[in-house]
């Protein structure tokens, strides 16, 4: 089971949780799954935040592998000038 | 002076990345021959203006162009209402997400005008003087309404509210009112309560900046065409012809595929063209008046109604424990975003202690809109902001203690496996190596003089990759194109072509990059967040790999062996087949003359969504002489590191580096929006509104620390964010210390600096 960690941006949809473990092999497994856990939150991480999967931070990646053991940490997504 | 401090074991030897040819673009450069935004014209083209609010904040109640239509020459007038109204609806425009009513409406105002130099209405005409003899008919009734300027006191629950649809978003539970509070952020850690409780030293200030422009040369320009048949054509100066498009789409509810954006060359952006102003106004103008429209703003319309970033008021507490060890940090900003939500705030807050490795910290970022013109991103947007305060807050950390300002960095740096602040944990960074440079650089050991004080500051930004497209074809003669989709702001056609070059064996000289419009190559995000070197140089690697295996390919044909028998090596196929040992190699110019013969044109084009952007840090040592009768500051010396990766063309990197300082500079010492008591800008002009220019600054140092990103395949990392986030506080830092008076309000000007030294003495 992979581990996520959610920002304060995500906080609305799980009532306040910040950290729960997931099962899902990739990005858009990750949605899925969160969706269904929280109603509302797999469309806003899809849309709205990037997905740092063992450091590395991946965007609009449906098809990023997630292993067993990743930590993801749900991050607005990043922009720049 | 310039120094590249290299890792070479782990670094492949090149033969093109790593020089510094003639940059491709410098000749048309140099000689005027390079087309911006403002040079094209077509014929038949009409003039178009704009009609902007006086007010800070009115209710537009009513708009008459009848008189206007009827002045001689003038071809079509269109307002608000000649758009259709659009959604709340978040979109992805490459970069940063973007409300599009909230962009639509910033494009031409609705119902209201938010501020000063918010467009009311357009007009274009045969002349410029009738587009402006219409401009001056057009009567606007205006009720004019109470206007607020200033972030904190925008947040106040007495201030005027800019939209009765905004509540806060971040909170516990939605607020019962609307307010200018548009969001909160939040990024916590531990406990920071009890952390400044036990904490051996803590140290407090309020720091302030004000809101600054980008400054680019280049005024934002365009010419739109609306075919007859729904066609319509764009040329204007953007970091994205590919943006340009989607929002020209969205905001006049057309086809994507039915605009065509050919992208001018770029007279600078640094954040500030990621977005669009002219190019829908050209268009409704255009569909009207069935004529292609120019437009091109005055210096002063870029000012009132073009992105500055944010004016912010930052709180910062840190706690530490006596041998230098930050225990807790506690730092709460709000910025101002402008007429409609979204200052960079959000990047701020997670920038803010990236260089850190602190057990318990809360950090707040409060998004407050404000009648003043939306901000718009600028280099790093957000972290120059929050690195200022945080900056200034550990050297002050580190005056109280004793210690020597680089000790008290290397003490809590993050390194490979710390969790940065902002959640994932680091890896392959090169921030003590940075560190370690500038403690090694001739700068850092140098004595000082007279009214002289030294200033370290250290930054960070994420870097991005994101989807791009390039393609390489092969010439008849064995030259290459290399054609991208990412105007080129910093240097890209550069390093496309280097890279290109290297994987195809090829000198430099033979290969040519160009940038092309949207219906001549696949999309591209929009030029920014130090992405395209990294992202759009990986899609071209892989495409002049695909050729590289089409040209192994033809010449197993011509050899009649298998491709595997094939070896490309300095530009030539090298037949490995010991039953062909008789085979000479075959060059690329062979090849490519027989292409037609072998299997047709060769080339090829890559569409990739690049992940692994490697994060970049940056160092800078800063040293200022003070006139302590005038408070004049003089930047005497500066040095900045950074790690780059790998500079693919070293030259461009540290004219990265150059530039990022010295709009910093400028950022620290004199640059500021100054508004009346109308909410109206005062300076908008270059002559009122001081920038830095060659005399103001030295040589800036620029040592490139090369700590390879293993997901690039030169071990390329984005360059251009991270020279603007320390030299705010490298600058401010400095003067403090040349002053002994903690300096914690922006600008640095004369007189802010000659009444501090007032008061100390007082």
């Amino acid at each position: 089971m992979a581990h996520v960690v959610a920002g304060s941006e995500c906080w609305p949809y799980t009532g306040g949780a910040s950290e729960f473990d997931v099962d899902a092999a990739t990005v858009r497994e990750l949605i899925t799954a969160l969706d269904q856990r929280f109603p509302g939150l797999g469309d806003f991480v899809d849309r709205r935040m990037a997905f740092a999967i063992d450091g590395e931070i991946h965007q609009d990646a449906w098809f990023s592998p997630i292993g067993p053991q990743s930590q993801v940490w749900l991050i607005p997504k990043i922009g720049g000038g | 002076m310039s120094e590249t401090l290299e890792k070479p074991a782990v670094l492949p030897a090149l033969t093109v990345v790593g020089t510094r040819p003639i940059r491709p673009d410098g000749a048309d450069k140099v000689t005027g021959r390079a087309a911006y935004g403002a040079d094209f014209t077509m014929p038949g083209q009409l003039v178009g203006k704009i009609l902007r609010s006086p007010h800070a904040h009115a209710r537009i109640v009513s708009i008459d162009t009848s008189k206007a239509r009827a002045v001689p020459g003038v071809k079509a007038v269109v307002t608000g209402a000649d758009f259709p109204d659009l959604a709340s609806e978040v979109h992805e425009g490459g970069e940063s997400a973007s409300n599009l009513r909230d962009l639509a409406n910033n494009v031409i105002a609705r119902g209201k005008a938010l501020y000063e130099g918010h467009a009311i209405a357009a007009v274009a005409a045969t002349r410029a003087e009738a587009a402006d003899e219409a401009l001056a008919r057009i009567k606007v009734t205006y009720e004019v309404l109470p206007h607020v300027t200033d972030v904190l006191e925008a947040m106040s629950p007495s201030a005027p509210v800019l939209h009765d649809h905004l509540f806060t978003e971040g909170l516990e539970a939605r607020p019962e009112k609307p307010s200018n509070v548009a969001k909160r952020h939040r990024l916590a850690r531990g406990d920071v309560a009890a952390a400044l409780q036990a904490a051996e030293v803590v140290v407090e200030r309020r720091y302030t900046t004000q809101a600054v422009h980008q400054g680019y040369l280049e005024p934002h320009a365009c010419v739109a065409a609306w075919g007859q048949d729904g066609r319509c054509d764009v040329w204007s100066s953007s970091q994205g012809q590919f943006m340009v498009r989607t929002y020209c789409a969205k905001i006049l509810g057309l086809e994507i595929a039915d605009i065509r954006v050919t992208p001018a060359e770029i007279g600078g952006g640094f954040g500030g063209k990621t977005t669009v102003y002219l190019e829908p106004l050209a268009l409704a103008l255009s569909r009207q008046a069935g004529h292609p429209v120019k437009m091109v703003m005055s210096r002063e319309e870029v000012f009132r109604a073009t992105g500055p970033t944010s004016g912010g008021v930052i709180e910062v507490k840190l706690g530490a424990a006596r041998d230098g060890r930050i225990t807790a940090a506690q730092v709460e900003m709000s910025f101002q975003a402008g007429a409609f939500p979204g200052s960079p705030v959000g990047a701020a807050t997670m920038t803010s202690l990236a260089c850190y490795d602190i057990e318990n910290f809360l950090v707040t970022g409060w998004d407050v809109v404000t009648n003043t013109p939306k901000v718009a991103a600028y280099r790093a947007p957000g972290a120059p902001i929050a690195a200022f305060a945080v900056e200034s807050a550990v050297d002050e950390l580190a005056q109280t203690l004793g210690l020597d300002p680089m000790d008290i960095r290397e003490r809590n740096a993050v390194v490979d496996g710390t969790k940065a602040s902002y959640g994932p944990v680091y890896q392959n960074i090169g921030y003590r190596e940075t560190l370690a440079a500038a403690r090694e650089s001739e700068h850092w050991k140098a004595p000082l003089g007279p009214n002289q004080g030294r200033g370290l500051a250290v930054g960070f930004w994420f870097n991005i990759g994101g989807e791009s497209t390039a393609a390489v074809h092969i010439a008849e003669d064995g030259s290459a194109l290399v054609v991208s989709g990412n105007p080129d702001i910093g240097g890209s056609r550069a390093s496309m072509a280097m890279m290109a070059a290297e994987v195809l064996g090829l000198p430099i000289e033979r290969v040519r990059p160009i940038v092309a419009d949207t219906a001549s190559i696949g999309y591209s995000m929009l030029t920014g967040g130090s992405r395209t070197t990294f992202a759009t140089g990986m899609a071209v690697v892989q495409a002049a790999e695909k050729v590289v295996q089409t040209l192994r390919e033809r010449a197993a044909k011509l050899w009649e062996t298998t491709v595997e028998q094939v070896e490309w090596k300095g530009a030539q196929a090298v037949c490995l087949d010991p039953a062909k040992a008789d085979k000479k190699p075959l060059t690329l110019e062979a090849l490519a003359a027989q292409a037609g013969r072998t299997g047709g044109p060769i080339s090829a084009q890559v569409s990739l969504n690049a992940q692994g952007a490697g994060p970049g840090f940056g160092v800078h040592i800063c040293d200022v002489e003070v006139d302590r009768e005038t408070g004049q500051v003089s930047v005497v010396r500066y040095t900045a590191a950074q790690d780059v990766g790998r500079a693919i063309h070293p030259s461009y990197v540290e004219g990265q580096v150059q530039g990022g300082v010295a709009q910093g500079v400028g950022w620290a010492l004199n640059e500021a929006y100054i508004f009346d008591g109308d909410g109206r800008m005062e300076n908008p002009g270059f002559l009122d509104y001081r920038m830095p220019v060659a005399s103001d600054l030295p040589m800036i140092d620029a040592v490139l620390v090369e700590v390879p990103n293993p997901r690039h395949p030169f071990g390329a990392k984005g360059v251009g964010e991270v020279p603007i986030v320390p030299p705010l506080a490298a600058v401010a830092n400095a003067v403090s210390r040349a002053i002994g008076v903690r300096m914690a309000d922006l600008p640095l000007s004369p007189p802010a600096v000659l009444a501090a030294l007032d008061d100390a003495a007082a």
